[in-house]
C-alpha cells in the first residue's frame, strides 16, 4: 500500500498563517529562503511582520532575540545547515542562555535534501541543538504532525527547534491528531523488539515491523518526535517490554537520537541495541530515494539492525 | 532632552538629585572608574581596560541621557542600553548599582559563585541587564531586533548599543550594520569605543579597521566623530543621532583604554589582569 504524501514546510507555512492571523505577536524572519521554507506565506499576509534578514544567518538569529526580547514570539527559518553551523554561537548565547522566546523552523534536514550535495546536507543539526540547554528539539514525522508542533511551538514560552524535510513525506497520521509534547507516540504495539524513529524514518520503521512480522516478529513503533525533552519513561517501557531497542534517524550516528536513547538504556535499562543512521560520513548528491539507499537508511536495513538486536538478547 | 515631554519615569540616581551638568557627570564618571577597579581587583580577574575607556560614554548615558526608571527595571518604555562589548561588564554593573538597580555593596561579589555578577553580563541574572554578553559582535543585531520591536508596537524608546572597535573585526557586526540601515533603524544608536587596542594588541596591527568611520558611511549609517572622554561631545552626539531621521546613527568615540589610570592607559597588559593590591591602591589614589 502507499501512502499519501504531503510536505512537511508546506504544512509549516500554512500553520504559521493560520497563528498569525490569531497572534499578531508573531514576528516571523528569514534568510533569503522564504520562496523554499514556506515563510513567503506569512510575509505575503502579514509583511508589516516578516523580515527577510537576507544571507545572514548570524544577524537573523541576533534579531531574533532581540525581538524576543521585547515581547514578540519570534519564528526564524532557513535550511537546517544553516540554521545550525552556521549560527551555532548565537543560538548558545542569544537563545539557549536566555531562554528567549524563538522558533527556529528549518527545513530541508538531512540527506533527502538530495542533488545540492554534502554542503547541503544538516545531519550534525541534532546534536548541535540538543547540545544546547534549554531548547526543545522536535522532527515531526509527518505533514500532519508538523503543523501540530508549529501550533505548541507559539504555544510554549522558550527556545525550540523544529526540523523539517525538503520533500513530501508519507502521512502516516489522520487529521486531527493530537501533538503531545515530549510524549512519543506508540505507533504500533509489540512485544519482541522496539524500533524507535524521527522524522521520515518513522514511515520506515512502520514498514519494516509489517515486514518482520511476517517472519513472527512482533515490534513495537515508537515515534520520538521530540528529541529534548525525551521521553525516558517510554523508552525505559520499550525496553523493559521488548527487551530489544532499534534508533533509526537520519543523522549522524554521533550526538543525535541513537546517542540519546542509548544513555537512557544504559543507564536505566540496558537491553541490545542497533542503530540506523548515517554513521561518521558525508553523503553526495543523488536523489534522495538514491542517497538514503546508499546511506542504508532503508526499510530492509531497519529490519537487518532489528534481528541484529532480536538475535543478542 | 530627558522625557522628551512626557510624563515618563526618570532616573533616579542614587543619593538624590540629577546631575544636570557636565561636571557631576564627570564625576559620576570617576565614581564609576573607581568601581570598576575595586571590583575588579577583588574579583582577581578581569578587564580593567576597556572598562576604563568606556566610563565617560556609560555615566553619560545612565545619568543623562537615557530614560529609564531602576525601580521598574521592565518598563515598557525605557530606553535600551545594550552591552555589546562584553569583557566592559564591570562599567555596566558599576553604573547599574549607582543609578538604583543594585547595591552598590554587590559590585565586590563581580566574579565570584552564586553572585548576579557574572564575569560576562547576564540578561536573565542581573536587574538592568538587557542581554547577555560575552562572545563579541552580536549586541548590535539584538539592537537590530529591539529596534524593530519598538517600531512594530509603535513605541518611542530607543536602543544604545556600545561596541568595542575590536569587536567590529567580527563579521555579524557588519552584517548588522547592513540591516540596521537597510531597515532604517533611526530609533538606534551605535557607540563604538574605540580605544584602538585589543587582547594581543594594537587594531591596527592585529587586523586594521581603518579607515573606520568612512566604513560605516558607506553601509548607510549617519556617522559622528568624538572624543569619548568629553561629555559634552557625548551628549550632543546622542542629541543628533536623537534628531536624525531614516538612517541609524554611530558615534565613534575615539578613547584611550585604561582611561584615568596613568599605568593602565594604552597598556595592553590591563585589557584583561586585575591590579595588584599595591596598584589598585595608586589606581584609587589617580581616580579621588
Amino acid at each position: 500500500m502507499t501512502m499519501a504524501e504531503a510536505s512537511t514546510r508546506e504544512a509549516f507555512g500554512k500553520t504559521l498563517v493560520e497563528l498569525g492571523r490569531v497572534d499578531t505577536g508573531i514576528v516571523v524572519l528569514d534568510a533569503d529562503l522564504s520562496p523554499s521554507t514556506m515563510t513567503g506565506l506569512f510575509a505575503r499576509e502579514f509583511p508589516g511582520r516578516f523580515f527577510n534578514c537576507g544571507i545572514q544567518e548570524q544577524n537573523m538569529i541576533g534579531i531574533a532575540a532581540g525581538l524576543a526580547a521585547s515581547g514578540k514570539t519570534v519564528f526564524a527559518s532557513s535550511f537546517a545547515i544553516f540554521a545550525s553551523c552556521r549560527c551555532f554561537d548565537q543560538l548558545r548565547l542569544c537563545l539557549s542562555q536566555t531562554g528567549l522566546n524563538v522558533k527556529v523552523v528549518a527545513t530541508h534536514g538531512g540527506i533527502t535534501v538530495g542533488e545540492d550535495g554534502k554542503s547541503h546536507h544538516a545531519i550534525e543539526d541534532l546534536a548541535l541543538y540538543c547540545a544546547l540547554p534549554g531548547f526543545t528539539v522536535i522532527v515531526p514525522a509527518d505533514a500532519i504532525e508538523a503543523a501540530e508542533a508549529v501550533r505548541t511551538a507559539a504555544s510554549i514560552v522558550g527556545p525550540v527547534y523544529i526540523r523539517l524535510s525538503r520533500g513530501k513525506t508519507p502521512v502516516i497520521y489522520p487529521e486531527g491528531y493530537e501533538f503531545s509534547l515530549g510524549k512519543a507516540v506508540i505507533m504500533r504495539q509489540g512485544k519482541d523488539a522496539t524500533i524507535i524513529g524521527t522524522g521520515i524514518m518513522v514511515a520506515m520503521a512502520l514498514e519494516a515491523a509489517d515486514a518482520l512480522a511476517r517472519d513472527n516478529i512482533d515490534c513495537r513503533v515508537l515515534n520520538v518526535h521530540t528529541l529534548k525533552p525525551l521521553d525516558e519513561a517510554q523508552l525505559v517501557a520499550a525496553a523493559s517490554e521488548t527487551g530489544a531497542i532499534v534508533v533509526a534517524e537520519e543523522h549522524l550516528a554521533q550526538g543525535g537520537l541513537g546517542s540519546r536513547v542509548a544513555q537512557v538504556i544504559t543507564k536505566e535499562r540496558p537491553v541490545p541495541m542497533a542503530f540506523v543512521n548515517l554513521g561518521d560520513s558525508y553523503a553526495s548528491s543523488g536523489t534522495a530515494e538514491q542517497l538514503l539507499e546508499r546511506a542504508g537508511l532503508s526499510v530492509r536495513a531497519i529490519e537487518e539492525a532489528t534481528r541484529s538486536a532480536v538475535g543478542r538478547k | 532632552m530627558i522625557g522628551k515631554g512626557e510624563p515618563t519615569p526618570k532616573h533616579t540616581p542614587a543619593g538624590g538629585g540629577f546631575p544636570a551638568s557636565v561636571d557631576d557627570l564627570r564625576a559620576v564618571a570617576r565614581k564609576l572608574r573607581r568601581h570598576v577597579v575595586t571590583m575588579i581587583a577583588a574579583a582577581g580577574s578581569g578587564h580593567p581596560g576597556g572598562s576604563l575607556s568606556a566610563a565617560d560614554i556609560v555615566a553619560a548615558l545612565y545619568f543623562k541621557v537615557l530614560r529609564h526608571n531602576p525601580e521598574d527595571p521592565g518598563w515598557q518604555d525605557r530606553d535600551r542600553f545594550i552591552l555589546s562589548k562584553g569583557h566592559a561588564a564591570p562599567i555596566l554593573y558599576a553604573a547599574l548599582a549607582e543609578s538604583g538597580y543594585l547595591p552598590v555593596e554587590e559590585l565586590t561579589t563581580l566574579r565570584k559563585l552564586d553572585s548576579r555578577l557574572q564575569g560576562h553580563a547576564e540578561a536573565k541574572l542581573t536587574p538592568g541587564v538587557e542581554m547577555s554578553s560575552g562572545s563579541l559582535g552580536m549586541g548590535l543585531s539584538f539592537a537590530v531586533g529591539v529596534g524593530l520591536a519598538a517600531r512594530l508596537d509603535s513605541r518611542a524608546y530607543r536602543t544604545y548599543v556600545l561596541l568595542s572597535d575590536g569587536e567590529c573585526q567580527e563579521g555579524q557586526t557588519w552584517e548588522a550594520a547592513l540591516s540596521a540601515a537597510h531597515f532604517k533603524l533611526d530609533n538606534v544608536m551605535a557607540i563604538v569605543d574605540c580605544n584602538g587596542m585589543q587582547l594581543s594588541g594594537w587594531t591596527r596591527d592585529i587586523m586594521n579597521l581603518e579607515p573606520f568611520v568612512e566604513k560605516w558611511q558607506a553601509f548607510g549609517w549617519h556617522t559622528v566623530e568624538i572624543d569619548g572622554h568629553d561629555i559634552t561631545q557625548i551628549l550632543s552626539a546622542c542629541q543628533e543621532a536623537e534628531q536624525t531621521h531614516g538612517v541609524p546613527t554611530v558615534v565613534v568615540a575615539r578613547t584611550i583604554k585604561g582611561k584615568g589610570v596613568s599605568f593602565m592607559e594604552d597598556n595592553v597588559a590591563f585589557h584583561g589582569k586585575a591590579p595588584s593590591e599595591e596598584e589598585t591602591q595608586r589606581a584609587l589614589k589617580e581616580l579621588e
